[in-house]
């Protein structure tokens, strides 16, 4: 019997258990996916958790629910790969040899990379909102605080779900407006890119609902240290930005596991082919979601689109058939504006986020680049999709895995 | 667009980078250096050649991935071109603008 083995079951790799659970059966083949965490995380969630609009147990199920039953759940953390081998060697010292590889092991965030975000006002003045523990943290804070100048800061690119920190400005403000203290806080966001967003015409509509929202920016900041005594965050060029409450997302990393393994470039993350998902380096290793260098957002959207294209090339490989180049950048991200409203972009390698209609080119009902209460239902019922169909592999009506660009006004 | 420049023409995009580096000469590099009101020194051009190296190699570039070079440190980076030094010294070498992957 042959044997497939997935590396991390959260969103991707759950994905790809649940894809090729139709596809490869006993007695040819057996699939195992190895997680360390018993919890899946419903990660978009930890946006909501620190303004009491989600609970924890809105966004935590046991993994073992989304995993088949033909598939070998392993609770154990992965030490290392041996790729020339074709052996996983986990924790306990068990080693797995493999046919085929899947390495779906997400990104989590480094703060020790930056001098003082881990120092003494860590979870005291400075919060990440990227873990559970982080946003829950948060929470507490955000009950009790009374204002000041909050900042919002991007440490350096690629993160995961790029355009989180700016929903967490938008629903700052909502937040304190609604707590009648918006008066009393100032909001600033500070980022490392040169405007609100990487892609033109997205920056420019961002940029109006900063003004609007009355949200201070502080672009092309490059984070050198975190001064805890003078709350201060101070960049190479020695630009400072004051805080009373800084809410960071530190730099996004690849698991260890990859740079255990000599697999990972200097953030940990697989160099992978962009369009069919193979590893750069061994035939036989593929990747997707969070874990590879792809210059794809990371973000759920995209490794479900991912997830379609690699199940269909997984099968190519084994049956000896060349891959297909098919994965184009798709990513579709509802945005957070506050005020129970959200706006919906949809973007490729090639085409940057631009406005029309969405599923429906001409109908909609979703809009694309505008603000609109129906995006914001769009983005609450994410959750549902999530849980109840992204995770099991279920195709979502009328969204395909490569970007449609009818609809769409370039 | 063409833009004229230390007596030849360049093609440049929108935001003022080079889009197509063999047009590139030192004499170019000086004079667009000169608009970002810095006055290039040799530290510079090490810098600059180091820059167009990692692009001919087709390697994305970052500000980490500077300071890991052992050409510069991120500091020093910052001190010959202070204002978005990454931006900056791309548009001087005549290489695209960083690509920031989102
Ligand atoms: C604040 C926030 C908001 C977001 N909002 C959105 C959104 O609105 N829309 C959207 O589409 N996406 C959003 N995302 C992104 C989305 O959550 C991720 O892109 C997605 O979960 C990636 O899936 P993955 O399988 O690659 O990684 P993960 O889901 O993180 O899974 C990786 C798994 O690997 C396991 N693992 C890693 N290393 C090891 C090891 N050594 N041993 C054992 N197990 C290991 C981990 O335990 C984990 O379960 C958001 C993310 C954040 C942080």
């Amino acid at each position: 019997m042959k044997r497939l083995v997935i590396l991390g079951a959260g969103t991707a790799g759950t994905m790809m258990a649940n894809h090729l659970n139709h596809h490869l059966h006993a007695p040819d083949w057996e699939i195992d996916i190895i997680d360390e965490r018993k919890t899946h995380y419903y990660q978009p969630g930890y946006l909501f958790l620190p303004f009491d609009i989600y609970e924890p147990d809105d966004i935590i199920k046991p993994i073992q629910d989304f995993i088949p039953k033909h598939v070998n759940l392993i609770q154990e953390k992965i030490n290392r790969v041996f790729p020339k081998d074709n052996y996983v060697e986990l924790g306990n010292g068990l080693k797995i040899p493999y046919d085929v590889l899947i390495i779906a092991t997400g990104a989590k965030i480094a703060p020790e990379e930056v001098p003082g975000m881990q120092g003494s006002g860590w979870q005291k003045d400075v919060f990440d909102f990227y873990t559970f523990e982080g946003a829950l943290a948060l929470r507490d804070k955000l009950r009790d605080w009374t204002g000041g100048k909050l900042v919002v800061h991007i440490t350096e690119m690629p993160i995961k779900c790029p355009v989180a920190p700016l929903e967490f400005a938008f629903l700052a403000d909502s937040y304190f407006k609604n707590k009648h203290i918006r008066d009393q806080v100032e909001i600033t966001f500070v980022t490392p890119l040169s405007g609100a967003f990487t892609k033109p015409k997205a920056t420019a509509a961002l940029q109006h609902l900063l003004d609007e929202k009355n949200i201070h920016i502080e672009s092309d900041f490059a984070i050198e240290q975190v001064d805890n005594d003078r709350k201060v965050i101070v960049d190479y060029g020695g630009r400072e930005v004051p805080y009373d409450l800084l809410v960071t997302v530190p730099t996004n990393k690849g698991d260890e596991v990859m740079a255990r393994s000599e697999m990972g470039d200097d953030l940990n993350f697989v160099p992978t082919n962009k369009a069919t998902l193979q590893s750069l380096v061994y035939d036989n290793i593929f990747a997707l979601g969070d874990a590879t260098n792809i210059a794809a957002s990371k973000a759920g959207s995209v490794a479900h689109f991912e997830a379609e294209i690699l199940t269909n090339n997984i099968l190519h490989f084994i049956h000896g058939e060349p891959l297909r180049a098919e994965f184009d950048g798709h990513a579709n991200c509802f945005i957070e504006t506050g005020g129970g409203k959200a706006l919906l972009i949809d973007f490729n390698y090639s085409h940057e986020p631009v406005e029309g209609e969405f599923p429906f080119p001409g109908v909609g009902p979703l809009r694309l680049l505008k603000e609109s209460r129906v995006n914001h239902m769009g983005k609450l019922a994410f959750r549902w999709i999530y849980w109840n169909m992204l995770l099991k592999g279920t195709h979502i009506p009328f969204v395909s895995a490569k970007m449609q660009e009818a609809g769409k006004h370039f | 667009m063409n833009k004229i420049i230390a007596d030849s023409t360049i093609q440049v995009n929108e935001e003022g980078y080079l889009t197509d580096f063999s047009q590139w000469n030192q004499a170019i590099g000086t004079a667009l250096s000169t608009e970002a009101n810095i006055v290039m020194t040799p530290r510079h051009w090490e810098v600059i050649d180091y820059l167009q190296a990692e692009f001919k190699k087709d390697i994305p570039l970052s500000i980490r991935k500077i300071g890991k070079s052992n050409v510069v440190d991120i500091k020093e980076f910052y001190a010959l071109f202070p204002v978005a030094p990454l931006k900056t010294a791309s548009k001087i070498a005549g290489i695209p603008k960083p690509a920031s992957c989102i």
